[in-house]
């Protein structure tokens, strides 16, 4: 992946070649500047890369997909529309059966915690709520693939730790594929089946690492050997190509 | 800010003291220094030809054919500036080739153009009507355009990765967003269209409040245009209070928040 042209062309993104099994719950961890956005972009169908490709489902990601649904750093609710209606939004652009989803929206704001809310408007609402919310609008059209990046990033330490129970419970229930994008080592190891470290300047990935540890993870199973572990090991692979953190 | 002083009966009472106190040092000034009533009437004399005027019927049918020019001019002025600000605001082409005779057109005071306008289309109600048009249009073109544009990159991106149509996108995210620029320029050009209105009848007319100042004018009549100006405002004030009661009812969600719906984002990433 590059940014402009000739001589100045930054190389964003270099040999990067991964893959997620279905069901499966990927973090991509890595300093601020490593290119973890661009590569959500590529995989949102965002922005095309200018070499090679991702595909989804055996099919490449040539343009913004409907079966892909993304959370982003923040919330992006649009704030004239209620609780619910942000909920919908996937429903009103790719025209799905209204009623259908209308129990779905509801069940789902259940599932997070928002049932109550769905009249309100987003100012009325706290950031985790608001993230909620987004989280909500990206699960609707029941995505293949969920793509989050540093969906936490802005929250509160409190109101992320609570997040990081309910995605792990979300998942667990719903059974998603789920690339997680955060430059938190912790919640990487925390919430992934296997992290992926990414070092800058090109971007490519460092490292691997399978978390093999038991679900659903409690708060506290950050104080255990095994986490410390997980965390070490991923430090060392981030100081050693000098993706300082 | 709200000050304790500003609510409640007693603010009400002090403001109402406030004015009761100009009018009345108006009026003893006016007694005391003799001024003859060309120059400046005493407040008493101007209500007093208020009372006259309203009493003739001859206020009606001038405010009826003002509000009615600035009415048709505001209506054919904002929805041309709507539908060509968002021509410019959506078409890189369209804007480059707009864009020198915007600027020029920006740059120039428009009331400049009455007189010429009166020629081109006469002393009747269509000359009034084009002025007005003129000077509200540019307020709306103008925050039309700024308005389209200002849509959060990451809510153009959300609603992208969900595979929406450009005009998906223009009217879920970015018609609703410009309206609160859109309402702004709606006030603004609601003036403005008053403004073109008079100043056009100020240049030839036959009927109307800004010909009436003017023939007042030649006649020396200065309480009587006094008189007029009061009323003149009391219509920018109604009119002003229309666009802002309905600025309400459609902007709702438009106050100012505490918490933003886009929470503190990391530059960084």
């Amino acid at each position: 992946m590059r940014y402009g042209g000739g001589d100045d062309a930054v190389v964003a993104l270099a040999d990067i070649d991964f893959t997620v099994r279905e069901g499966e719950f990927v973090s991509i961890v890595g300093p601020s500047g490593c290119g973890k956005s661009t590569l959500l972009r590529i995989l949102a169908g965002l922005m095309p890369p200018t070499q090679g490709d991702a595909s989804l489902a055996s099919r490449p990601i040539s343009g913004p997909r409907r079966d892909i649904g993304v959370v982003f750093q923040s919330p992006v609710l649009f704030p004239w529309r209620t609780v619910l209606a942000n909920a919908e939004l996937p429903v009103d652009v790719q025209g799905l059966d209204r009623k259908a989803m209308r129990t779905r929206a509801l069940e789902l704001l259940k599932l997070v915690g928002l049932d109550g809310f769905e009249n309100r408007y987003p100012r009325e609402l706290s950031g985790g709520m608001q993230q909620r919310v987004s989280l909500v609008r990206a699960l609707i059209h029941d995505p293949a693939l969920l793509l989050m990046d540093e969906p936490f990033g802005a929250l509160d330490a409190m109101t992320r730790e609570t997040m990081h129970i309910e995605l792990q419970r979300i998942w667990m229930e719903r059974q998603k594929t789920v690339v997680f994008i955060t430059h938190s080592i912790a919640e990487a190891v925390f919430l992934a089946d296997r992290v992926l470290v990414m070092t800058p300047r090109p971007g490519k990935i460092g490292a691997e690492l399978t978390i093999d540890l038991p679900r659903p993870r409690p708060l506290d199973v950050v104080n255990t050997e095994h986490f410390g572990d997980y965390v070490k090991k991923i430090r060392a692979a981030l100081n050693a190509t000098g993706g300082a953190l | 800010m709200s000050h304790p002083i500003t609510k409640g009966a007693t603010g009400l009472s002090l403001r109402l003291l406030l004015i009761a106190t100009v009018l009345g040092a108006w009026e003893a000034g006016v007694r005391y220094f003799e001024l003859p009533q060309y120059i400046l009437p005493p407040p008493s004399s101007i209500f007093e030809g208020l009372k006259r005027g309203v009493a003739s019927g001859i206020y009606i049918e001038h405010i009826g054919v003002t509000l009615a020019e600035t009415f048709m001019g505001f209506a054919v002025g904002t929805i041309l500036a709507f539908c060509l600000g968002t021509a410019v605001a959506m078409s890189r082409r369209v804007e480059y080739f707009l864009y020198p005779f915007i600027v020029m057109f920006q740059a120039m005071p428009k009331v400049a153009l009455a007189p010429l306008i009166v020629i081109w289309f006469g002393l009747g109600l269509t000359s009034k009507v084009i002025n007005a048009a003129l000077v509200a249009f540019f307020p709306l073109m103008v925050n039309t355009i700024v308005g389209l544009r200002s849509a959060d990159e990451d809510r153009v991106n959300l609603l992208r990765s969900l595979a929406a149509t450009k005009t998906q996108i223009f009217w879920m995210l970015r018609l609703p967003n410009a309206l609160p620029y859109i309402f702004a320029g709606l006030e603004i050009a609601m003036i403005f269209a008053l403004i073109g209105a008079i100043v056009a009848e100020f240049v030839g007319s036959e009927r109307g409040l800004g010909m009436l100042i003017q023939s007042m004018n030649f006649n020396m009549d200065v309480a009587g245009q006094f008189g007029v100006l009061l009323i003149l405002s009391l219509i920018g004030l109604f009119l002003n209070g229309m666009i802002t009661g309905l600025r309400r009812r459609v902007l709702f969600w438009d106050r100012p928040r505490e918490s933003d719906t886009s929470i503190r984002k990391d530059p960084a990433t």
